[in-house]
């Protein structure tokens, strides 16, 4: 169902002030002309803005000048979208090396918002947005959140951290842009969280997907009842995660839970969401130009090949990144959508190119677990994975929770479901797991991102 | 007959045993039978408790895994050949038992507390026998 942003005068007033009216209120498109333009109209779009965008980082950004030239590249040579793997790959460790503002093309006159994300290693990567970038990117998150099915009426429970995190804040100014009510609660303080979603009415849901599963056990704990909130759309990023988990929160919580897609090197949440058919994230491609590459010889992969994303953005000013790798791992859909939109679809990300874990010579996702025990109604989504090197042979750890209601008083029971476990990942992986059955909510919630992995090896 | 019995699954950690006891001890909740199974991941902590239902709710309120599961309690003589007698006629009528654990009350009688694959099915069995069973109400007693 399509409509224009003038619809919604007049069925507002066919809104009653109950957020479960989603059958009575169309989905809508947010900006139609770029959403559905067919593609030679969207490679037009997108070979203007590449070429500006060459140019203008070319004569302004020291190190993308000397790439280019150690390439032999004048900003002429990029004539069309076509052109685009001519150009130099950009890297995480590029915006390290230049820390903080070395790759900043405007002067810090131009930049009105600074973020970061989370460093595990080493310093963070800085971003810094000019006042276009920031209504680009409220533009791509009210984008996101029309195709998620979010309208005006709704109330939002912004659940991601504010902060330097893009989280919280880009979803914020797109739920404004959208006219949405806003609940810039941030993260964590989950009494409070299940307090205001049930005075307040709240009936969009925005945070990690690990967070909401944490909030409908939470949930569940307090004795509240899904159907005594209004809650009917989860907007979930940030991590990885699975079909499954997506099937337990929409059970759990009774939502749909749409994933967002967003890294801040980027631009932050918005770069791609999935629409209510759930059949893959649609790339805001007239702002961010995706390509799929093998991460091991870097050559683009044909359209439907799995392989590493990378994004080129072509509207961005304070710090525009040509051709940056991202490390996840998925494929591209060029089909036009059953909701109307042309823009390209990504699958949810298969994993990373690097985190990857290399057990015994054999590569292991934490997703690919993930999905084992939840396929497993024995189990919790909760989970530990350690690895160890003893001697020379690397050892794979699983904590799992066992489901309150699976836990048995017979031994040889609770034995079974350890070796079923045991069975299961080994013919999915091809490795064997240690597996420990662990008491429920002993494995740390985090309000964040969940932490799945240690990896004690010194590799 | 049927008595219910308190079951925890317990990591195999240092102290967490120390909390069931503590935890219920302070309920004012007496114990008046126990066994620890354990393996090498877990243990499962089996207790005829004064207060059952009242020891679930403190348990799970404290996030243990807890539950309660039905047995049933044989009072035998304490001698010989005993416990031999009454586990013949079980397994002469085919009731299997999934785990027991017994305890002398005196030089006289003992009790064996029961969990068997068909909890009616061994009643039946035991009474067609004259052996005696201990009631529930007494149990949490002791």
């Amino acid at each position: 169902m399509k409509c224009k942003r003038k619809i919604f005068g007049i069925a507002e007033t066919e809104i009653p002030n109950n957020n479960k009216c989603n059958q009575s209120y169309p989905n809508m498109i947010w900006n139609e002309k770029m959403e559905c333009a067919g593609r030679d109209e969207m490679r037009a779009v997108q070979t203007e803005r590449l070429k500006e965008t060459v140019n203008r980082i070319y004569h302004n950004v020291p190190s993308y000048r000397q790439k280019m030239q150690e390439a032999g590249l004048l900003p002429d040579d990029i004539q069309s979208v076509d052109d685009l793997s001519k150009l130099p790959f950009t890297i995480k460790s590029d915006l390290r090396d230049n820390y903080p503002f070395g790759m900043f093309t405007v002067p810090m006159s131009e930049i009105v918002r600074i973020h970061a994300s989370s460093g595990t290693t080493g310093k963070p990567t800085v971003v810094g947005y000019t006042r276009k970038d920031l209504n680009t990117w409220s533009e791509v998150v009210t984008r996101s959140l029309c195709m998620a099915g979010v309208h005006r009426e709704d109330i939002v429970q912004i659940a991601y951290g504010y902060g330097l995190f893009t989280g919280g804040l880009g979803l914020h100014y797109g739920c404004e842009n959208l006219g949405a009510s806003v609940i810039p609660i941030s993260g964590g303080n989950t009494d409070k969280q299940l307090q205001l979603m049930q005075d307040f009415g709240t009936s969009v849901l925005a945070c990690t997907p690990s967070y909401s599963l944490y909030l409908a056990e939470e949930m569940e704990a307090a004795e509240i009842k899904k159907e005594d909130l209004k809650l009917r759309v989860g907007i979930f990023g940030a991590e990885p995660w699975t079909e499954n988990m997506r099937k337990e929160i929409e059970f759990k919580l009774g939502i749909k839970a749409i994933d967002i897609y967003g890294l801040s090197e980027i631009m932050g949440p918005g770069v791609s969401c999935e629409c209510e058919h759930q059949a893959g994230m649609h790339i805001n491609e007239d702002h961010f130009i995706p390509e799929i590459i093998d991460p091991l010889t870097l050559q683009p992969l044909p359209a439907g090949e799995i392989g590493e994303l990378v994004f080129t953005t072509i509207t961005k000013e304070g710090i525009p990144l040509i051709r940056y790798r991202t490390r996840d791992l998925t494929r591209l859909n060029y089909e036009k959508c059953v909701c109307g939109r042309t823009l390209v679809r990504m699958e949810k990300c298969k994993g990373r190119s690097d985190d990857m874990l290399i057990i015994r010579g054999v590569n292991v996702f934490p997703s690919q677990i993930e999905s084992v025990l939840l396929e497993m109604s024995e189990t919790a989504p909760h989970y530990l994975l350690i690895v160890e090197r003893e001697g020379n042979l690397d050892t794979l750890k699983l904590m799992v929770e066992v489901q309150e209601q699976f836990f048995s008083d017979e031994i040889r029971q609770l034995e079974a479901l350890r070796k079923k476990i045991t069975h299961k990942l080994q013919s999915t992986l091809g490795i064997s797991v240690d597996v420990k059955l662990v008491e429920p909510k002993t494995i740390e919630r985090t309000a964040g991102k969940a932490k799945r992995v240690i990896d004690n090896r010194k590799l | 007959m049927i008595i219910k019995q308190l079951t925890v699954f317990i990591e195999n950690k240092t102290g967490r045993l120390n909390e069931v006891t503590q935890l219920l001890g302070n309920s004012g909740i007496n114990m008046s039978a126990l066994s620890l199974a354990d393996t090498s991941e877990f243990g499962i902590l089996r207790m005829i408790v004064s207060d059952p239902e009242q020891a679930l709710l403190i348990l799970k309120g404290a996030d243990f895994s807890a539950r309660l599961t039905d047995v049933i309690c044989l009072n035998s003589p304490n001698e010989p050949l005993a416990l031999a007698r009454a586990l013949d006629i079980l397994s002469g009528e085919g009731v299997f038992i999934e785990y027991l654990y017994a305890y002398s009350m005196d030089n006289k009688s003992a009790n064996i507390v029961l969990k068997p694959d068909n909890i009616r099915k061994c009643i039946e069995v035991l009474q067609a026998h004259k052996l005696e069973l201990v009631k529930a109400s007494e149990m949490y007693k002791i």
